[in-house]
């Protein structure tokens, strides 16, 4: 069966996106190759291109890099991070990431929507970085976003799936991919998410944070496969446990 | 004796006043505190919490909080892996001047102490530039003493524009500035300010500061806010602990940092925690001796009290310390340190402010921190 999730035209195999910035940079070979990621995202700030302990050292080739603008405080500076990156030959995506709350990191959803239609415009493959709210992710639709990545909880708590029931409206509402960034802490939670039909996990804390970072990331690996693979067969009929009424409630149609 | 002092609490001609009650929060906040009225379990409760609340950082900096430091220290670990991950940030210090105008009795800069003063041309500015950029270092920390006729806005700015050809990190340490002097050197390149209060008892700060602008206490206060107001990106808090009563001083710079990141949601905040180093001898016997233990009680109270601020620890301490704090608390860490003025490449052209009790080099330092299983950050700012 041929199952791909596929962003602005790209297709891909795997359904686990690494986040690389609480890593260790000799861990990360290990992470990707465990976890099967095919993306793998990349805060330009910390990237020393050309200098001691450049990522881009680190991740192995054939990965798709995702840069993210991470520092930006408003769209403007999303924006010249954006074009940053794809001068130096990170490629077309970019993960829009407005934050101006350096307590608790949280997007500011006008911003990155400004960000996204800019960069849209100028060709980017943008995956804004989201608080799960419909109207904002119709705009970011509109304004030409490849996917929308909603949080789960605040960045690096390793909450789970505290906005649960407004990314399951995202995932009903929305007909672009929907990946599910920031605040995923356990196997368990990524596996819940993709159950729900989201179509793909962005992940960090969680694993670099394990004591062991590879077999975590396998453990994550296969949870987001779990989750995917029970979405698509559909949930058995005992979790829509509703009871059957003993008469038909629309039978008075045919007296 | 009279000495025909100003007014400590009086802002001299110049010095710009701003619209702000952040002073005198913290002030009727540290004059209420009474850290002795706290006990185990207003430490349990405190430890116990996810959000640590203002109350619960006060009874965390207290005495009754010492003997539950390996529980501070664990639940720090995981507020700093959760907000840093293995990052560990470093940078160095260069002294680009040592004149000074301030009378300040504990700084071996003062303006009575006889000591060698100098400070770089552009020639010796770059030759040092460029020897700290070849230890691969991005991130650079300007510092100079308080002289406007010596090392003034115009020559500082110089420096960070020059210094902006090698590093993507600019930070300044020099004397408190108006608003727009802040703006002016952030257009320059600096992005990040800091200014220690050294002590935030007002009495304490007037008999320790006998001269210069330095002895007006809100006029320094208020820096780190100008310093944004400005465009700064970040700002550094601290006391010089151990100078006055550390607990209050500490307690006081933590919430100094809290309301200026509710005022300034966009803020990074930092602390240093620079202390006064107990004499010999002298242990247990006065209350304002920081020692290592006591060091990182506040260290960790910063910590838990503020996940999300950096924690950058002093070349000061010894290596074993910083070694052990990083991850636990800490951020960041300089390496290859040298207090003279210059120095990194050139001959030092004057003497040391104080004493470094860790000497290693930029390499030395990268390699401890991956054999800690962290991770070495040269750059984690993007200038756009």
């Amino acid at each position: 069966m041929s199952d791909k999730l596929i962003i602005g035209g790209h297709e891909f195999q795997s359904r686990f996106i690494l986040g690389s910035g609480k890593f260790s940079l000799e861990i990360v070979k290990a992470v990707v190759e465990n976890g099967g990621a095919e993306i793998v995202t990349l805060a330009l700030r910390r990237a020393n291109l050309g200098g001691e302990e450049n990522i881009l050292d680190y991740i192995p080739k054939g990965i798709t890099l995702l840069p993210n603008t991470s520092g930006a405080r408003n769209a403007e500076e999303a924006v010249r991070i954006a074009r940053l990156a794809r001068e130096m030959k990170c490629g077309n995506f970019v993960k829009v990431e407005v934050i101006h709350d350096s307590k608790y990191l949280l997007p500011d959803n006008y911003e990155t929507m400004k960000a996204t239609e800019i960069l849209a415009k100028e060709g980017f493959i943008v995956m804004p970085y989201m608080y799960p709210d419909l109207n904002v992710a119709r705009s970011l639709v509109n304004a030409g976003a490849s996917a929308v990545m909603p949080l789960a909880a605040p960045i690096g708590s390793n909450k789970g799936l505290c906005t649960k029931d407004f990314i399951q409206i995202l995932v009903d509402e929305i007909d672009l991919p929907i990946i599910v960034d920031a605040g995923i802490g356990r196997p368990s939670q990524a596996c819940e998410a993709m159950e729900m039909g989201v179509d793909a996990i962005m992940c960090n804390t969680a694993i670099a944070t394990a004591n062991n970072v590879a077999l975590m990331s396998k453990a994550f690996k296969q949870a987001i496969e779990a989750g995917r693979t029970a979405y698509l067969a559909g949930p058995g009929r005992v979790l829509n446990n509703k009871a059957e009424a003993s008469s038909p409630l629309t039978g008075f149609l045919e007296d | 004796m009279t000495l025909n002092q100003l007014n400590h609490m009086e802002y001299m001609d110049g010095m710009e006043a701003i619209k702000s009650n952040i002073m005198d929060q913290v002030l009727n906040n540290v004059a209420d505190y009474d850290y002795r009225q706290y006990t185990d379990q207003d430490v349990k409760r405190a430890l116990a919490k996810e959000q640590i609340s203002i109350q619960d950082y006060a009874a965390i900096l207290s005495p009754a909080a010492l003997p539950y430091l390996e529980d501070m220290a664990r639940k720090a670990m995981l507020e700093t892996r959760k907000h840093f991950g293995n990052s560990v940030c470093i940078f160095t210090p260069l002294y680009i001047a040592n004149y000074c105008e301030n009378h300040c009795v504990y700084c071996g800069f003062n303006c009575k102490n006889k000591i060698r003063r100098g400070k770089l041309s552009n020639e010796e500015l770059e030759v040092e530039l460029k020897a700290i950029a070849a230890t691969g270092l991005k991130e650079i920390l300007i510092l100079t003493g308080e002289s406007r006729l010596q090392s003034g806005v115009a020559y500082i700015g110089e420096a960070i524009q020059m210094a902006a050809k090698y590093f993507s990190t600019i930070g300044i340490e020099i004397y408190p500035l108006n608003t727009e002097e802040y703006a002016y050197l952030h257009q320059c390149g600096a992005d990040f300010v800091s200014v220690y209060q050294e002590t935030y008892n007002t009495n304490k700060y007037e008999q320790v500061h006998l001269r210069g602008p330095k002895r007006i206490y809100p006029y320094r206060f208020n820096a780190q806010e100008r310093a944004l107001m400005g465009g700064m990106r970040g700002v550094a808090f601290g006391a010089l602990l151990g100078l006055d009563d550390y607990r209050k001083d500490a307690y006081a710079a933590g919430l100094h940092a809290y309301y200026i990141q509710q005022k300034y949601p966009h803020a990074e905040i930092s602390f240093s925690t620079p202390r006064l180093r107990p004499y010999i001898n002298n242990a247990e016997n006065n209350p304002n001796d920081v020692h290592e233990k006591q060091l990182l009680q506040v260290m960790l109270a910063y910590r838990l009290f503020m996940p999300y601020a950096g924690i950058t620890i002093s070349t000061r301490e010894k290596s074993v310390f910083r070694d052990n704090v990083i991850g636990m608390a800490a951020t960041k860490m300089s390496a290859g340190v040298s207090v003279g003025v210059g120095g990194h490449m050139e001959e030092e052209k004057g003497d040391e402010q104080f004493e470094i009790s860790d000497p290693r080099s930029v390499y030395e330092v990268h390699q401890m921190i991956l054999n800690r299983g962290l991770q070495p950050v040269y750059t984690d700012y993007i200038r756009v």
